[in-house]
């Protein structure tokens, strides 16, 4: 599903990834970890194309096509979702108006056609009780005045929302108590538990992978992934620390 | 008689599209007035209309305990003026949300002058603007306490975002208290579109314009809030804006 080749990338000119390589399959879910600097969120704003995330060598391939040539919204119709490690906060605009209008742009450039206003509440609501979360929340503006944690889970209804075929998850357990970590973490399995979907989830702990197993861990460090295992690394990683089993 | 034509020493009009006045002042010279009785309730939308140049000059008198609300798009493809000069009896209150939305050489101006001649009364203008091109958008907020006035409550709001780097906007307040229990604040601010918003908005499936679009109407919107009938104003708004950008 994901291939990505001998990655390299700045920011504002200074060099972030060097050399990263790594496959998913469908079905898949593969946890990156790794010290702060190590360029893991770099590696999700690059696949999801942020501006000034600069691609200096390498290539990156998404369902057959060229990822690194498609605009960031066309990544999102394709079926790629980032969740932010700090969700942006949009005053003025309402989580159902935002989320309303931008699964229909995806539809729209997938030529399906626009969800109705009742299908896209009914949707919005059946994700928001499932993530245990106030729907009234989603006629707020966008994350302002959310607490850490209800940003977390507003990613979350999105990603259920959006359905994507493959999610980038930015440290979604970050500031997340242990409830919400768990309802976050159901959620994750529930959404992208699926032979045609895959995950890459960037943690600095163990604690969400106990929630959500992860098929595949990887250690990155100084730009390129150092060392490769099944879900037991990450359990050398919290014992021993990166610097000790990146050696 | 016709009061004299203005020239751009004088403060109101510093900012003014003189050109664009000349042919039109005849018929201007002297505002309209409205009167608020004392108790009453006032809601007024101020829309644009078709004309090129569109000036309108309002002095607004609030009674006693009695409310005045306006709303505004200004939005003309030349030349757009609004200016109202407010009198706030004991307890009245004044509230001005408005935009101004312009695009091209367009300059789109708001001018207001309110005093506070009784205790109590109070007054909220909230600006937003939106300006492409090479436009200018202004504000220029006098307020006036009376010595007396006290414990009037006074508050300017004013926020512009530059879509290019031709756009302008000016914002002045002018504050000229003579009492000495009072409140009066302001506040302004000029940028661009946040680059980390449209990103989100892209993230998740809009294309540049729609991401643009939508922060765009996020940042006006929310001026009609408090409006007892937002649907004719936020319709005129979007409409501005769909025309801009």
């Amino acid at each position: 599903m994901l291939d990505i080749r001998d990655l390299h990338a700045s920011v504002a000119g200074r060099p972030i990834l060097d050399g990263l390589s790594l496959t998913v399959a469908p079905g898949e879910i593969h946890a990156i970890m790794g010290p702060n600097g190590a360029g893991k969120s770099t590696l999700g704003y690059v696949l999801a194309g942020r501006p000034g995330y600069e691609v200096t060598a390498g290539e990156v391939r998404f369902k057959g096509q060229d990822l690194l040539a498609l605009e960031p919204h066309e990544r999102a119709a394709a079926g790629l979702f980032l969740g932010f490690q700090y969700p942006v906060e949009i005053p003025g605009v309402s989580y159902l108006q935002f989320l309303r209008e931008s699964l229909n742009a995806q539809r729209r450039a997938r030529g399906e056609q626009d969800l109705s206003g009742s299908d896209f509440i009914k949707l919005a609501r059946s994700e928001a009780a499932l993530l245990g979360m106030d729907v009234e929340l989603l006629k707020r503006p966008v994350n302002v005045g959310f607490s850490g944690g209800e940003k977390k889970r507003a990613e979350m209804v999105q990603m259920g929302i959006m359905a994507p075929a493959f999610a980038i998850l930015d440290e979604t357990d970050s500031g997340l108590d242990i409830d919400a970590l768990r309802s976050v973490g159901d959620g994750i399995n529930r959404i992208m538990r699926s032979p045609e979907r895959a995950v890459l989830l960037i943690t600095h702990y163990q604690r969400l992978l106990d929630y959500v197993e992860p098929d595949h861990v990887h250690v990155l460090q100084g730009g390129r992934i150092v060392r490769s295992g099944g879900a037991d690394l990450a359990r050398t990683l919290e014992r021993e620390g990166y610097a000790e089993a990146a050696a | 008689m016709t009061a004299p034509f203005p020239t751009r020493r004088q403060e109101a009009w510093r900012y003014a599209d003189l050109d664009a006045l000349q042919p039109v002042w005849e018929q201007l010279a002297e505002p309209l007035t409205l009167t608020v009785a004392a108790g009453g309730k006032l809601e007024q939308c101020w829309v644009p209309s078709e004309e090129d140049v569109q000036v309108r000059r309002v002095q607004l008198s609030v009674g006693r305990a009695a409310t005045a609300r306006i709303l505004v798009v200004n939005s003309a493809l030349i030349y757009g003026r609004i200016e109202v000069q407010v009198s706030l009896a004991e307890d009245a209150q004044f509230e001005l949300f408005a935009t101004n939305i312009g695009k091209a050489n367009s300059t789109n101006e708001i001018v207001t002058t309110v005093t506070h001649s009784g205790e109590r009364s109070r007054s909220l203008q909230v600006v937003r603007s939106v300006l492409n091109g090479q436009a200018t958008g202004s504000y220029i907020g006098r307020v006036e306490v009376a010595r007396g006035a006290q414990q009037s409550d006074a508050e300017q709001s004013v926020k512009s975002l530059l879509l290019e780097r031709g756009a302008s906007a000016n914002c002045k307040p002018e504050l000229e208290i003579f009492a000495d229990d009072v409140r009066c604040a302001h506040g302004a601010a000029v940028g661009e579109l946040d680059p980390l918003q449209l990103f989100y908005a892209q993230s998740r499936g809009l294309d540049p314009a729609g991401a643009r679009a939508i922060l765009l109407e996020g940042f006006v919107m929310g001026l009609w809030d408090r409006a007892d009938d937002p649907e004719t104003i936020a319709n005129a708004a979007r409409a501005a804006l769909r025309r801009v950008v």
